[in-house]
């Protein structure tokens, strides 16, 4: 693995994707006003006559979309996470229910969104979408995975959901090592069998900076960009579970109903493993900037050690 | 579409014998929507009858018109309707609203031939057909999508926010009927919370109105045509009697969802004889 390197958020790669699969006359790209945040503005400047642009409605959004799948298209839909949820019963009902292939993007998800305070800062979506039957949920880490994953999407023939960040993280993939991965397949980015730390979104790369930290005190760690939240690759976790003495999670989320629950659900009932889980306790955020709020709620890289540590 | 026009008394007999079928499966399951169904189905007679081009045959026909009941409580009359189109059997029709059967509580496109939407939540419908009309413009199709909403339906939002779109983004061949029947499920929409002038309210945005009366057959083949050829998205508000052709369903609040007794489906029949 070459060392991170800074490039865009993983907005970005949303954006990139969707020029990347225009080719296909298929795709059609909807927009409820924040296709500037969202990064979808890049396929409407390339392509306006198959970019829909809805207005502030989110609801009238995720039904035409659905319409569109049911004529053969593949619509990309995209919003901020927090606003997507104001159509979660649109989701649920009108588009996975009948299995219409929907791509939904929910930018800005998490406290790290920053300064727009606890309005925009979605902690609840990756929860909300993984219990809708047959729903892909996704959440890439940076600009390369997220590109990479959306654009996979394209030959993905069920509805998903892929929450993107707003600001930048390092890259924790290069041009040529991001094309390994897969929707449902965690990514190992690094191999030790004392403790395996499993992370999502702008969290992966402060679990590469614990895990360097902790191989410094003798601790060999595992780390998992585990991008796909469901199908959850429950292959991997049986095996982490066997090599390693405990596991962390670490999101950008709620700690309720996130990855670190996803995890435990399974492994409860295949090999219970001692599990730390970290994320956003049961509270909203607030206005501050990203590092600060993730400190503030103790998404840390000394967090992420402490609860390794404390396992092993 | 048939080539020669059939004779209103026809598509009247037509009516009535979807009318027979709604209050027997609503009665075979016990449990249904007979008001909202009987108060739409001349109108789905006129539509199935002299616009919709379907086939049970090819029923995914890529190019086929599509029908989004946005009401989808009103599902036995859909059914029935199939059933005379040939996409349903009668034993199809028999097994409503039980484990396994084609017809779902509510209309399901997962679930039924011919069924274009799967509704049961109020007020996607219209935005779901909307995104069908894009479609057909994306693809450079000529079918046309007819969308039905309930007027109690109205008082969802996103109603609204899709005759927005379709106006702004100038839509051909999308179509909605309103079937302004005036109860809702608790009581009367008046009671509940009036929508008044719908006609006004959807003009407003951008649509052209027609306002008929929606049991006269001969009036709503002439408005389902006027709406075939009028460019742009276009309305019919019908107006109709919840439960119209059971006496006593008709404009009863109570009979929105709830099942004739043995006896009631004994006179109902009678009635539509």
């Amino acid at each position: 693995m070459s060392a991170p390197s800074t490039g865009g958020a993983s907005r970005d790669g949303y954006g990139a994707a969707l020029l990347d699969i225009a080719s296909d006359p298929r795709v059609v790209v909807l927009e409820a006003d924040l296709g500037k945040s969202t990064k979808s503005c890049l396929f409407r400047e390339e392509y306006p006559e198959r970019t829909i642009s809805l207005g502030i409605a989110e609801q009238n959004m995720m039904l035409v979309a659905a319409g569109l799948a049911s004529c053969g298209k593949v619509p990309f839909a995209s919003t901020f996470a927090i606003f997507s949820e104001r159509a979660f019963e649109q989701v649920r009902n009108g588009i996975a229910r009948p299995g219409l292939t929907v791509h939904i993007c929910g930018s800005h998800g998490g406290i790290h969104t920053g300064t727009d305070g606890s309005s925009a800062q979605s902690i609840e979506d990756l929860a909300l979408y993984r219990t809708i039957p047959g729903m892909t949920v996704m959440h890439p880490c940076d600009d390369l995975s997220a590109r990479h994953l959306t654009a996979a999407l394209l030959t993905h023939d069920s509805p998903s959901y892929t929450r993107t960040a707003r600001n930048k993280t390092p890259r924790m993939y290069d041009d040529e090592t991001v094309n390994s991965l897969e929707i449902g397949k965690g990514s190992v980015l690094r191999s030790g069998s004392n403790v395996a730390i499993i992370a999502n979104g702008v969290m992966v790369h402060k679990a590469m900076s614990a895990a360097e930290e902790l191989s410094t005190r003798g601790i060999d760690a595992t780390v998992v960009d585990m991008h796909t939240l469901k199908p959850l690759d429950t292959e991997l976790l049986d095996r982490l579970a066997i090599e390693c003495s405990g596991i962390v999670t670490v999101e950008d989320h709620s700690v309720i109903a996130g990855l670190g629950s996803s995890v435990a659900e399974h492994l409860s009932q295949t090999n219970p493993t001692k599990i730390k889980m970290l994320g956003v306790q049961d509270h909203f955020g607030e206005s501050g900037g990203s590092e600060e709020l993730l400190e503030k709620v103790g998404l840390t890289r000394e967090a992420i050690i402490a609860a390794s540590e404390s396992l092993v | 579409m048939s080539a020669e026009p059939i004779p209103l008394n026809e598509l009247n007999e037509r009516a009535k014998r979807c009318r027979r079928s709604i209050v027997d499966m609503v009665h075979k399951a016990g449990a249904g929507h007979p008001g909202g169904s009987l108060s739409a189905i001349d109108l789905l007679v006129g539509l199935y009858s002299t616009q919709m081009s379907v086939s049970p045959d090819d029923a995914n026909n890529a190019d086929r018109d599509r029908f989004v009941m946005s009401k989808g409580h009103a599902s036995p009359a859909v059914y029935s309707i199939l059933h005379e189109m040939g996409f349903l059997a009668k034993s199809d029709l028999d097994g409503f609203r039980t484990m396994g059967s084609v017809c779902q509580g509510h209309v399901d496109m997962k679930w039924t031939n011919g069924v274009d939407f799967s509704a049961g939540s109020l007020g996607m419908g219209l935005s779901f057909g909307l995104g069908c009309a894009f479609a057909a413009r994306l693809n450079e199709q000529d079918f046309h999508t007819w969308v039905m909403i309930g007027d109690g339906e109205t008082q969802e939002g996103q109603i609204w926010e899709a005759f927005m779109a379709a106006s702004y983004h100038d839509i051909q061949n999308l179509h909605v009927i309103v079937d302004r029947n005036r109860i809702q499920n608790d009581d009367f929409v008046d009671v509940q919370m009036e929508i008044g002038d719908i006609a006004s309210k959807i003009s407003s945005f951008g649509w052209s109105v027609k306002e008929i009366d929606g049991h006269d057959m001969e009036h709503v083949v002439d408005a389902l045509s006027w709406a075939a050829n009028t460019p742009g998205p276009n309305a019919i508000v019908a107006h109709t009697v919840k439960g119209k052709g059971v006496s006593f369903m008709e404009d009863n609040p109570s009979f929105h969802g709830k099942a004739p007794t043995d006896e009631e489906l004994s006179q109902a029949l009678e009635e539509l004889a």
